[in-house]
């Protein structure tokens, strides 16, 4: 043992969040602080709503996921009566891993340990030698169960505090955007079904969560992919493109690139196509939503960033996995629409070009992030700025902040929310 | 004992073929390495478990010639952020195998049958006219070797390792590839910013 004890963080004083964080600044400290980073795991990870995983990975009773939330390794299960479970991997005997296949199907875990079996929903079945116990082969133990557990169009999101806001509130006006995503599907449901890539980054959460609605950076980090394909997103993003960027309240943003795609009109050209090239899926629209099939294949998905992790990006969803201050794994996968097989094989190609370590668009994302992950190492000058765009921010007929396509509405919307949290009593 | 693969590609100049494909990948030579395709050209670096179907599950990477194409464009113009500068690449490769040959139908000359090595759909094209084309430019040779590529970048040293199972043709008298599939050891895990070519 040595002689030095490191002070706790119970014992050390709690970093001013007031003066971190301000309206146009953020300390760069909030990029590198272990201190801060424990206290986000508590106050962020372990308390408000994340998303944990979607209900179209689990579709038949007894089917089960591994999925995370920070550093913590989780199993979503269906039981027997479609209820879905969010449960901590640990047996509540010696805390060994409980399951080990990233996936499968099974109505209770045996821990490979000690032989101890649990029920799907959590709860202790049994476990060998029972006279070893006193209660007749029962104990008062089962495995963590995050305790509540929600969805919204099959997004399933968990909280690990018993009480606070309802999953509702949590989402507020970002539900609108899972909407229309959802409508996009002529059956009206999202399917997260073709696989997760998972991309290793040696880079902060929060310079990926404030990054995915930065309408500024894409002309700059991927001139490389959009002057090589010609790809018209390059404008969407541009000084003179009407796209918004509005900050959706509770964390959440989003850039809404509707204003661009009215101005032209045309079905599907938010998908990078044209209707004659799919034209069951246009067909099926219509016989569906009738009139209103017009505004919705025009208008196409949305580009929202909802608090801590989730980010649908058109057509790839990502998640946001925090490891450590310095470490967190990115996963992504295409958005698979009920109904539209027309799409979704389109949409998983796009996507394998577009995404993971070696997609041609977060690849150069993620060199970012690590390089801005050195720099915020550098002393001087100390601070981030969030200026963009705030002598030019609207109010607009929802209430709802919204900038330029280009400003930085968005993250100023993020960190005062993130503010609200981490001064939020313990 | 099976009998020795038929084909006219002998050991020696397949293993000639993989070492030079895997220099002008550690050297950035992007137009060399492109001219080793076939215009039906496939590579792929699957996620995960082995036997998805990349039509419907995501890859890492699973680029026909087009899409070969537009990578090798984007890395040609030097703002291909994650390959600016480009990661010092060493990769050797060995336990080289001639696992079977094949005629284009798809028919086993010679060897196992490396059923699932590609995808529905993917198998090139073309008449052949039974078993006078098998070697050469009727036939396909599929070649195994495994692989291990240090990379090194101001973000640290990577160690990446795997199986490759590259298809092989002769066409106008050269050695092209046809199909190139990087199955890592530790393609179910997190990886690392992967943009080079592997």
């Amino acid at each position: 043992m040595t002689a030095t004890v490191r002070g706790t963080a119970a014992s050390m004083p709690r970093p001013d969040y007031a003066t971190l964080i301000q309206s146009d600044r953020v300390h760069g400290s909030l990029y590198t602080s272990e201190q801060i980073f424990a206290e986000e795991l508590e106050r962020i990870w372990y308390r408000t709503w994340v998303y944990i995983g979607h209900a179209s990975e689990v579709p038949e009773p007894g089917d089960y996921v591994r999925k995370s939330v920070g550093p913590q390794d989780l199993i979503m299960t269906r039981d027997r009566d479609g209820g879905l479970h969010v449960l901590l991997n640990r047996c509540a005997h010696r805390a060994n891993l409980v399951c080990e296949d990233a996936r499968g199907n099974s109505k209770s875990f045996r821990c490979p340990y000690h032989g101890w079996t649990y029920r799907n929903t959590g709860e202790l079945i049994g476990y060998p030698y029972r006279q070893g116990y006193e209660g007749n082969g029962k104990l008062d133990l089962a495995m963590g169960r995050v305790p509540r557990v929600d969805s919204y169009h099959g997004f399933v999101f968990g909280s690990f505090a018993a009480d606070g806001p309802t999953l509702a509130e949590h989402l507020g006006a970002a539900a609108g955007e899972i909407d229309r995503l959802a409508r996009l599907s002529p059956d009206g449901q999202v399917q997260l079904n073709a696989g997760w890539l998972k991309h290793r980054t040696r880079a902060n959460w929060k310079l990926l969560a404030e990054n995915e609605t930065d309408g500024y950076h894409p002309q700059f980090v991927h001139s490389s992919i959009f002057s090589v394909t010609g790809s018209p997103i390059a404008a969407l993003y541009s000084d003179k493109s009407s796209a918004v960027t509005r900050n959706l309240g509770n964390g959440h943003s989003e850039n809404d690139l509707r204003p661009e795609f009215r101005n032209f009109g045309e079905p599907m050209r938010w998908f990078g196509t044209t209707q004659a090239r799919v034209p069951d899926y246009v067909a099926r629209m219509r016989e569906v939503h009738g009139e209103a099939a017009e505004q919705i294949l025009v208008e196409g998905a949305p580009h929202v960033m909802i608090f801590p992790n989730l980010f649908i990006a058109e057509i790839q969803v990502f998640v946001i996995q925090p490891l450590s201050v310095g470490e967190c794994i990115q996963h992504s996968t295409a958005v698979q629409l009920k109904g539209a097989p027309e799409l979704n094989k389109r949409m998983v190609s796009q996507s394998i070009g577009s995404v993971g370590p070696a997609g041609m668009l977060l690849a150069d994302d993620t060199e970012m992030y690590e390089r801005n992950q050195r720099g915020v190492a550098m002393l001087q000058p100390e601070w981030l700025d969030l200026r963009r765009g705030l002598h030019r921010e609207r109010v607009d007929e929802r209430g709802l902040t919204i900038g330029t396509a280009t400003d930085e509405t968005a993250m100023r919307g993020f960190w005062s929310h993130y503010r609200t949290l981490m001064e939020a009593a313990a | 004992m099976t009998a020795v693969a038929v084909s006219e590609l002998d050991l020696r100049q397949i293993e000639q073929f993989l070492y030079r494909e895997a220099r002008y990948a550690d050297e950035h030579d992007y137009d060399a390495w492109e001219a080793l395709w076939t215009d039906d050209a496939l590579y792929w670096v699957p996620a995960g478990a082995d036997a998805v179907d990349p039509t419907s599950q995501m890859s890492v990477i699973y680029d026909n010639r087009s899409r070969i194409s537009t990578r090798l464009k984007q890395l040609r113009t030097g703002k291909r952020h994650s390959q600016s500068p480009p990661s010092s690449l060493r990769r050797v490769i060995s336990n080289v195998e001639v696992l079977s040959v094949e005629a284009l139908s798809g028919e086993v000359l010679s060897g196992e049958v490396l059923s699932g090595e590609v995808p529905d759909g993917q198998v090139p094209g073309g008449e052949v006219p039974g078993v006078e084309m098998r070697g050469g430019g009727g036939a396909e040779t599929i070649v195994g070797a495994n692989f291990m590529l240090a990379e090194s970048r101001a973000r640290g040293t990577e160690i990446w390792a795997g199986r490759t199972t590259y298809r092989l043709r002769v066409v106008d008298g050269e050695i092209r590839l046809a199909y190139k599939k990087v199955l890592l050891v530790n393609c179910d895990q997190p990886l690392p910013t992967l943009a080079f070519l592997i």
